[in-house]
């Protein structure tokens, strides 16, 4: 079965002050029907960017895609009109994102967006089904006392609330696709819990796939069926949730797991690190992207990028070395 | 002099602040925030105390009303023994050495038409510290012991990334040597991996030099690491103080096993038995009468929306504020 949407050997760039600066580097995953996909990493690595490549909202003209493709349904969509892609990104594909006021309009209230986005997916609906509809979608993502809510302006809405609006706004059209980029960062653990049941939810009952885009590998742990680790605008490996955690390949990956604190620590003691941090893009070395990090770095990892491999089924890892560094981990297991 | 030897370095008793909300055309008091509401605790030198609850609860609230950054609307703040409030200029000086704070974002704190060196050498000539060959020998001292290399003291806070321009703040923090800091969200913006490293360095601060810490962080696995103790406040009130393992292992307030559940765990296999909340955080203009927590309490009958529970002893190193604790799970 073909995926329903194929990111190939994406290349994006901006143009910037100091030249085009290449932020995301031969990116390439699939997301089937019905799942959801995980895109973690450090801040900056290019998780946004992707997104937006997919979404084709990438900040005109300095952001450009100049490298792969992105096929949804086996249409290209860096290469159709706008027109086509606005309707796609009305209806197949939505996007939520981290701040919903930057999404939200503030001056109207949450009626007239809900609204307005009916009536772009359906023209001519009649002022009681947009209201009826409205009021459904507001309960489905379990906002209290919906009526009311339809005549607040966002501002009156609390963080976690503003978040299930932008839900409900993106789940009018019933996309194919959402795309969810850090929702739940600015909130509450509390909130970001409710939150988190809420797609779960909704992906059953309507079947749309997610990508999750976080930083946090917890919420990863809890809500995805498969990963995309990514590092420094490339991707360091890609598995299923389960291995991912219990057998890491990437050096990268397993460096993070490894420093994240634990419940199940002992207080007070010192964690592991991944010495040194993220090269700038003006810094990027020219071999592996996490060479000067990386503790089983040898002389090939300085000369010569990784190419990708694919140990097993559904996992792929771009690491000179990963054979010998899990090997050492086999070893040490097994003793 | 130190009023009593005995006494903790730092002891909170019935700390309260609250602001005052204005409208309508004459801008009069028309409310109050209850931002903090009658918060006591104990903090010995080398420990460690988390501070963890959702946001607007008042954990920032907290760290500013002790470095005398608010007035306290009540309560009673003792520092090394000695009432904050009833300082002397002269103590008061002496006060602003002793306790530092470390906040979020270093870059909005630190001058960015500085250099690092000028940022970090300023506090001695603040204090009137130091010859200026030694003033410039200590921040040497100093970035050394953060992990930046001397070169530092020559550049811009711009042109360092997060997880330096914290160690930055680090330095800056340590330089007249305090024996508390309120570290608030000081890891929250920082990457995992960086933000390892970071906590690294303040675990070992702490013990050179002996510090208390006060730490802040809407991460609670981070807080848990960090912590020796921990207090768990709801709506500008604490609801429970424990051991940190001991919180964490066996939460005994409703709302603090509903946070406790709430953090996501990152091991796919975990059991996720979760306690999900109703609803948002009341408004601390007009707090629930009663205990603050009953409108999304599982656990609330008549007497929660009544009476206010006290905060008491769980344990000898323990308290709660619950009238039902003995009798959930
Ligand atoms: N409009 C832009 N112009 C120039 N560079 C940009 C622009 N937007 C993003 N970048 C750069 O592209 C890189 C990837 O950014 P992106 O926003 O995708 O990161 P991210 O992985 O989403 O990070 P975060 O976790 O912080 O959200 C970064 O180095 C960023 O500075
Ligand atoms: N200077 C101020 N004037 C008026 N109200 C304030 C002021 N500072 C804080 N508050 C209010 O006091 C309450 C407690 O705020 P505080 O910043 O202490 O919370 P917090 O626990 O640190 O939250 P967060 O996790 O979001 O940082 C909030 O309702 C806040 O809006
Ligand atoms: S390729 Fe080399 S430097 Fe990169 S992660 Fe693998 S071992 Fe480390
Ligand atoms: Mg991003
Ligand atoms: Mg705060």
């Amino acid at each position: 079965m073909a995926a329903l949407l194929r990111v190939e050997e994406l290349s994006v760039g901006f143009d910037t002050e100091d030249g085009f600066a290449d932020v995301v580097d031969h990116v390439s995953f699939d997301l089937e029907a019905g799942e959801t996909l995980g895109l973690v990493g450090e801040s900056g690595c290019g998780k946004s960017v992707t997104a937006l490549s997919i979404m084709g909202l990438l900040p005109k003209p300095a952001g450009r895609i100049h490298g792969g493709d992105i096929l949804f349904k086996d249409e290209s969509l860096p290469r159709i009109p706008p027109d086509r892609m606005r309707a796609i990104r009305g209806n197949r594909i939505a996007m939520i994102f981290q701040e919903p006021m930057t999404a939200l309009n503030p001056v109207q209230r949450v009626g007239h967006q809900l609204a307005e986005t009916f009536s772009l997916h359906e023209p001519g609906l009649s002022t009681e089904t947009v209201t009826r509809r409205s009021l459904g979608l507001l309960e489905q993502v379990g906002i209290p006392a919906p009526e009311q809510r339809l005549l607040e302006y966002p501002h009156q809405l609390s963080g976690g609330m503003r978040q299930r609006v932008m839900i409900a706004m993106a789940l009018a059209s019933g996309p194919d696709i959402l795309i969810a980029d850090e929702p739940t960062t600015a909130l509450d653990v509390t909130i970001q819990a409710q939150i988190l049941e809420l797609l779960r939810d909704l992906q059953r009952d309507t079947g749309m796939a997610i990508i999750f885009i976080t930083h946090d590998l917890g919420v990863i742990a809890e809500l995805c069926s498969r990963v995309v680790v990514m590092y420094a605008g490339r991707i360091a490996e890609q598995a299923p949730i389960g291995p991912l955690f219990t057998h890491p390949l990437h050096p990268y990956t397993r460096g993070l797991l490894a420093s994240i604190p634990r419940l199940d620590d002992e207080p007070k003691t010192l964690l592991t690190t991944i010495p040194g941090s993220v090269p700038g893009i003006e810094e990027l070395p020219s071999g592996c992207r996490f060479v000067n990090r990386c503790p089983f770095a040898v002389e090939r990892c300085h000369g010569q990028a990784p190419v990708i491999d694919a140990p097993a089924p559904g996992r792929k890892v771009a690491c000179h070395r990963w054979r010998e560094v899990n090997a050492g981990d086999a070893e040490a297991r097994s003793t | 002099m130190k009023a009593n030897p005995d006494a903790p370095l730092l002891q909170v008793r019935g700390l309260t602040k609250h602001f005052p909300v204005r409208g309508g055309i004459f801008l009069r008091t028309i409310g109050q925030v209850h931002a903090v509401d009658d918060v006591s605790f104990d903090l010995d030198t080398g420990e460690t105390i988390g501070l963890v609850g959702e946001s607007g609860c008042g954990k920032s609230t907290v760290g500013k009303t002790l470095l005398r950054l608010y007035d306290p609307t009540a309560g009673t703040v003792f520092f090394d023994g000695r009432d904050i409030a009833s300082m002397s200029r002269i103590e008061l000086r002496r006060l602003r050495r002793d306790i530092q704070i470390i906040l979020q974002d270093p870059f909005e704190s630190l001058n960015s038409r500085h250099t690092v060196g000028k940022i970090l050498e300023e506090p001695f000539i603040i204090h009137g510290l130091g010859t200026p060959a030694e003033r410039r020998r200590r921040v040497d001292e100093l970035l050394e012991r953060v992990g930046l290399d001397a070169g530092a003291a020559n550049r811009f806070p711009h042109e360092f990334s997060g997880g330096q321009r914290q160690r930055i703040g680090i330095a800056r923090a340590i330089a007249l040597e305090p024996r508390l800091i309120v570290c608030d969200e000081a890891v929250s913006a920082l990457d995992v991996s960086i933000q390892s490293q970071i906590i690294n360095l303040l675990l070992e601060l702490q013990r050179e030099m002996h510090l208390a810490l006060i730490f802040i962080a809407h991460d609670l696995a981070v807080v848990k690491h960090v912590s020796d103790r921990i207090a768990v406040m709801y709506l500008g009130e604490v609801v429970e103080t424990a051991d940190a393992t001991d919180i964490y292992e066996s939460p005994r307030h409703p709302y603090t096993q509903a946070l406790i559940s709430a953090i996501p765990v990152p091991d796919p296999t975990a059991p996720r038995d979760r306690i999900v909340l109703v609803g948002d955080v009341p408004s601390p203009i007009d707090p629930p009468q009663g205990c603050r927590f009953h409108t999304r309490c599982r656990h609330a009958r008549d007497d929660c929306r009544r009476s206010k529970p006290a905060l008491t002893a769980s344990s000898d190193r323990a308290t709660v504020a619950c009238h039902h604790w003995r009798n959930l799970k």
